[in-house]
């Protein structure tokens, strides 16, 4: 799937953001642009600073340094108060004692509104978000999901020009996540709000965002859209951090070549210099499998013979641990289609050709060793 | 795509941003500032002033004065006399006189042998600096000149000591074993005390949780009885019991119940109710899995008891122990009322200030009572900290399984201890309704008549519900807010750490010391808040103050449940904090607020010791009219007088039960699923 180019112009613009936690650094010069109406997934383990930089752009925890404009006006130094932004925390954070209209209709008070006119935004937001005959019950009456869209509601209810999700939907079921995850993307592309929401759950990102920021150590290590994040990561981190990918030791030969082991393959989009140690890398689903010979009778370049040492039945395909002695000790695992391996007959035991395609054979810089 | 991978290295150098504060920080930041203050004038500068006292010495300087005699004709010769030196030539002060309190004076005449009031001869005296001070009559003189004074006012002429701060009063305290030798006294009784109460408490608790020993409930209302009376009325008990008249006395063997053997006995009966909370706290959350793993491991009961139950109850234990000793060291009433020639601390305190009007010395009592009793609150919360970290949500409570023989055992342990709680309760009731003890047995409501004794009368009683009230409904009010402030908002970081700080002091400090510190500080005619001495506004500030603590950390407790997002939410609707505090935090905390309301209730109406020193005879208080009747001898009206203490907070407990039931199934309903 193709991602359009973000929608609307700049809206929010983070500069130079540094954190410091005595002298523990949390955000080290974090600079980021934000169109209006994008939907934005800061995405990184924990500890990454993810959740230290929502709190900066929403006000909660100020950053020590650095500047945050929102809506072309600078609000680095404002309390959250006095910011334009709504927010719906992983605890829901709902008032246990108010019932669920009460909750939304909290931000519509002292603002100018009628009791009437509240009372219609609630319906509405109550409606919008699916849940129309629940008003009058009170949080702890509602399930986790249920509870989670009227953080939502309330949250969205005044219109702000922002949108804040702390880990919305870890503290839900499994099931629950996925459903959920969809109908917030629904109405936020409904509702045209910037969206920031922080996750560490790499799936989420993927299926969510328009944009990710792949965070780690307090940097960013990536932003892109989604299949450029997964198609092409930028180093070895993002790489590693989203979706599966094998990794091995390797040194760029003659003609940009990767040699692995006793072989070398050929690989399109690396730009190091010829003797440089690189770890090359592929994901699994973009190994081919072929039937045994096929090295013969083809002559690709980029084919080796291995051993299928064990497999793994994962329901849709097979995860499977290739092993070739002259691939040195390093093992492949490969998902293959239920249908390949059908086809191919293959078992545990058995010997066969994979292809590890030029075009999706990946080389990055050897990472520092840790001290 | 763009990407950054190289990290950065060290934040760059300028200003760090300043937060720009909200109308709400603002608000909050100051009203934390103002109970802060609350705390500081109430707590910090009273007891700062008292430590400065105890090591204010006073001392008579006969150098200090210069002296001229006339002949016979009334003219001087100008020879000028020193003070000092007279004083080494006649011997007439030794240097023990010199040393005296703040209000001591000398006369100068024994410097003169041939003085005589009638003779016509002339006197003239200065000061030889501009510090030094003399009477004449009760006319203060300072300043250097010369004051011409015939003999017959010669006479009246008195030297006043000279203030300097050291450790004079330490050393004569020191040197003085009929005072120093009350602390040994009162470790040795808290000791005792202690070890007894929480021996008794613990396998009381043990019955109440580990056992399916039958009418728990009751055994837990009686073992929370205590609570309610002032700690002088077990003494009362005991004296009607062991006293020179007792029902009882043969079973002492000879032994006197006026001295140890009543105060152990009494704080046994006024602190199990303390000990046992705490140790049945313990062993409540103890996790049955540990059981069922000895059991499965064949372990005895007697090696299960020892490798399972008590290191899980160890920290409930210590702590108890250290409250228990706190609470027998810092307490005044009993030992004031059973403890005859035996002195202790506390009493001392109160012997010096009330009985010889020494300030100084009472000063220099409070310091030494302190010391222990910091060190044994200092113990107790690094061992309940420690205790908190060992409760674990996935612990499944222990469930008792029937014993017949050791449930009957367990039935006649409780019945004796009950026994023992109620039995005291009901002496006092006894002798309230008795006219007169042991001569007329016959009932009577005289006792009752206490208009026409010492102490107050009823107006004392009306005034302590008055002050329990107001404790209460002022003491919940500015300790919640206090505890929200500090709980809740934003940076500020030292301010709440100071802040809870001072909240956590009331604690460590005994009453006594508290009510004496009062004196020094607001009974000072320069302190613009010197008008409140002698009212009730005192008695009310001094008893939030002095039961702050306790009460600061049931709110604490309560608002760290409370999700700490709330704020945050409220903020990015825009709404105001006070808002979100008045329409959620309140109401999802007030069975937390009604549990402080009860607490200071009930704490009101029987402390003695920090409002002995403050209450002026338009505020008498029942607890202190119980301690005055019986110190006039007057201990049936005395026990009446208690045990009115008795049922009130009684029903003040009925009526917090049944209000906070009805108030509770009103507001918070949201808590049934």
């Amino acid at each position: 799937m193709l991602q359009k180019t973000p929608p609307g112009e700049m809206y929010l613009s983070i500069q130079n953001v540094w954190k410091a936690f005595g002298s523990f650094l949390a955000l080290k010069d974090i600079s980021l642009e934000i169109n209006e109406g994008e939907f934005i997934c800061f995405l990184g383990p924990s500890g990454c600073g993810k959740t230290t930089l929502l709190r900066a752009i929403a006000g909660l925890d100020l950053q020590t340094k650095g500047t945050v404009m929102q809506d072309g006006k600078d609000v680095s130094n404002l309390p959250p108060s006095e910011r334009d932004f709504g927010i719906v925390f992983q605890s829901y954070a709902l008032f246990p004692n108010l019932t669920i209209e009460k909750n939304i209709a909290f931000g519509l008070e002292n603002t100018g509104r009628s009791k009437s006119e509240i009372s219609v935004r609630v319906n509405e937001l109550l409606n919008l978000v699916g849940l129309p005959d629940q008003g009058k019950k009170y949080p702890a009456q509602l399930s986790g999901g249920q509870q989670q869209r009227i953080a939502l509601a309330r949250a969205i209810a005044t219109k702000p020009g922002l949108l804040l999700l702390d880990e919305p939907l870890s503290a839900l079921d499994a099931k629950v996540r996925v459903h959920l995850r969809h109908e917030i993307k629904e109405l936020q592309r409904k509702l045209g709000v910037t969206t920031v929401m922080v996750t560490h759950d790499q799936e989420e990102a993927l299926a969510m965002a328009d944009r990710i920021v792949v965070m780690n150590h307090g940097v960013i290590e990536q932003v892109g859209s989604p299949t450029e994040i997964y198609r092409a990561p930028a180093n070895l981190f993002v790489a590693d951090f989203i979706g599966e990918m094998n990794q091995v030791k390797s040194q760029v030969t003659k003609g940009g070549r990767l040699s692995i082991g006793e072989k070398t393959f050929a690989c399109l989009s690396h730009k190091f210099n010829d003797g440089t140690p690189v770890i090359a890398a592929i994901r699994p689903e973009d190994i081919i499998p072929h039937e045994p010979g096929y090295l013969d009778t083809g002559g690709n370049r980029n084919c080796i013979e291995v051993t299928l040492d064990e497999m793994e039945f994962l329901g849709s395909f097979w995860r499977c641990r290739l092993s070739n002695k002259r691939f040195g000790s390093s093992e492949l695992i490969a998902d293959f289609s239920i249908n390949a391996v059908r086809r191919l007959g293959l078992e545990e035991g058995c010997s066969m050709v994979i292809e590890l395609p030029e075009n999706r054979l990946m080389a990055f810089d050897v990472p520092e060793a840790k001290a | 795509m763009n990407s950054i991978s190289t990290d950065p290295g060290t934040l760059p150098a300028g200003p760090d941003i300043k937060p720009k504060l909200s109308r709400d920080d603002m608000l909050m930041r100051g009203s934390m500032m103002v109970i802060a203050l609350y705390l500081i004038v109430t707590l910090a500068l009273p007891l700062y002033t008292m430590l400065s006292k105890s090591f204010s010495t006073y001392r008579v300087e006969p150098s200090q004065y210069e002296f001229q005699v006339s002949d016979e004709a009334g003219v001087f010769d100008g020879t000028i006399l020193s003070g000092g030196e007279l004083n080494r030539q006649m011997k007439v002060f030794a240097d023990a006189d010199l040393v005296t309190g703040s209000d001591g004076r000398l006369p100068v005449t024994g410097f003169f042998p041939d003085f005589n009031f009638r003779s016509p001869v002339m006197y003239q005296i200065r000061n030889t600096t501009n510090a030094g001070r003399f009477l004449i009559g009760s006319t203060l003189k300072e300043g250097t000149d010369w004051v011409e004074l015939d003999s017959n006012t010669f006479r009246r002429v008195q030297m006043r000591p000279v203030q300097s701060r050291g450790m004079g009063n330490f050393v004569s305290y020191f040197s003085t074993p009929a005072l120093f030798n009350s602390i040994k006294n009162s470790l040795w009784i808290s000791v005792v005390s202690t070890i007894v109460t929480v021996t008794l408490a613990f396998w009381f608790a043990y019955a109440l949780n580990r056992s399916c020993m039958r009418y728990k409930g009751v055994f837990r209302l009686i073992a929370m009885a205590p609570i309610l009376v002032p700690s002088l009325l077990p003494g009362i008990a005991l004296v009607y019991l062991f006293g020179n008249q007792g029902m009882l006395k043969e079973l002492l063997f000879g032994a006197s119940i006026y001295g140890p053997i009543g105060i152990v006995i009494g704080s046994v009966f006024f602190t199990f109710p303390h000990a046992f909370l705490i140790i049945s706290t313990a062993l409540a959350i103890s996790d049955a899995r540990l059981y069922e793993a000895a059991a499965s491991l064949r372990s005895t009961p007697w090696r299960t008891f020892w490798t399972v139950t008590i290191p899980g109850a160890r920290y409930g234990l210590i702590s108890a122990a250290f409250v228990v000793f706190n609470l027998v060291i810092t307490d005044f009433g009993l030992p004031k009322v059973i403890g005859g020639q035996f002195n202790v601390l506390a009493v001392d305190i109160y012997k010096q200030v009330i009985g010889q009007q020494n300030f100084e010395m009472g000063a220099v009592v409070s310091v030494v009572l302190v010391i222990p009793a910091i060190l044994a609150f200092a113990i107790d919360r690094m061992v309940q900290s420690k205790q908190v970290a060992l409760l674990s949500a996935r612990s499944v409570p222990y469930q008792a399984s029937p014993n017949p023989k050791a449930d009957r055992i367990f039935l006649i342990y409780c019945s004796l201890v009950g026994l023992f709680i109620v039995g005291l309760l009901a002496v006092c009731q006894f002798a309230a309704l008795i006219k007169f003890w042991p001569y007329d047995l016959s009932l009577s409501l005289k006792n009752y008549d206490f208009n026409k004794m010492d102490g107050g009368g009823w107006g004392s009683y009306f005034n302590s519900i008055k002050l329990a009230f107001l404790t209460a409904v002022i003491g919940t009010t500015v300790v919640f807010f206090g505890a929200y402030l500090v709980e809740k908002s934003n940076g500020f970081k030292l301010g709440r750490s100071v802040f809870q700080m001072f909240a956590m002091l009331p604690m460590a400090i005994p009453g006594m010391v508290l009510g004496l510190s009062y004196i020094f500080f607001f009974n000072n005619p320069s302190n613009p808040l010197n008008g409140i001495y002698g009212t009730m506004a005192i008695l009310v500030i001094c008893t939030v103050t002095h039961f702050y603590t306790v009460s600061h950390l049931t709110a604490v407790t309560a608002l760290k449940q409370m999700d700490k997002e709330f704020e945050s939410v409220s903020a990015s609707l825009k709404q105001p904090t006070m808002k979100l505090f008045a329409r959620v935090t309140v109401p999802v905390c007030l069975p937390a607020v009604l549990d402080i309301s009860i607490y200071l209730f009930v704490n009101a109406m029987t402390t003695v010791s920090a409002v002995v020193f403050l209450y002026s005879p338009k505020t008498t208080l029942a607890s202190i009219a119980v301690l005055n009747m019986d110190d006039a001898g007057d201990i049936a009206p005395a026990a009446a007088m208690g045990m009115m203490i008795f049922y009130t907070n009684a029903a003040a407990r009925i009526i917090h039960l049944i209000a906070s039931k009805g108030i509770l199934t009103r507001t918070q309903a949201w808590r049934s699923r």
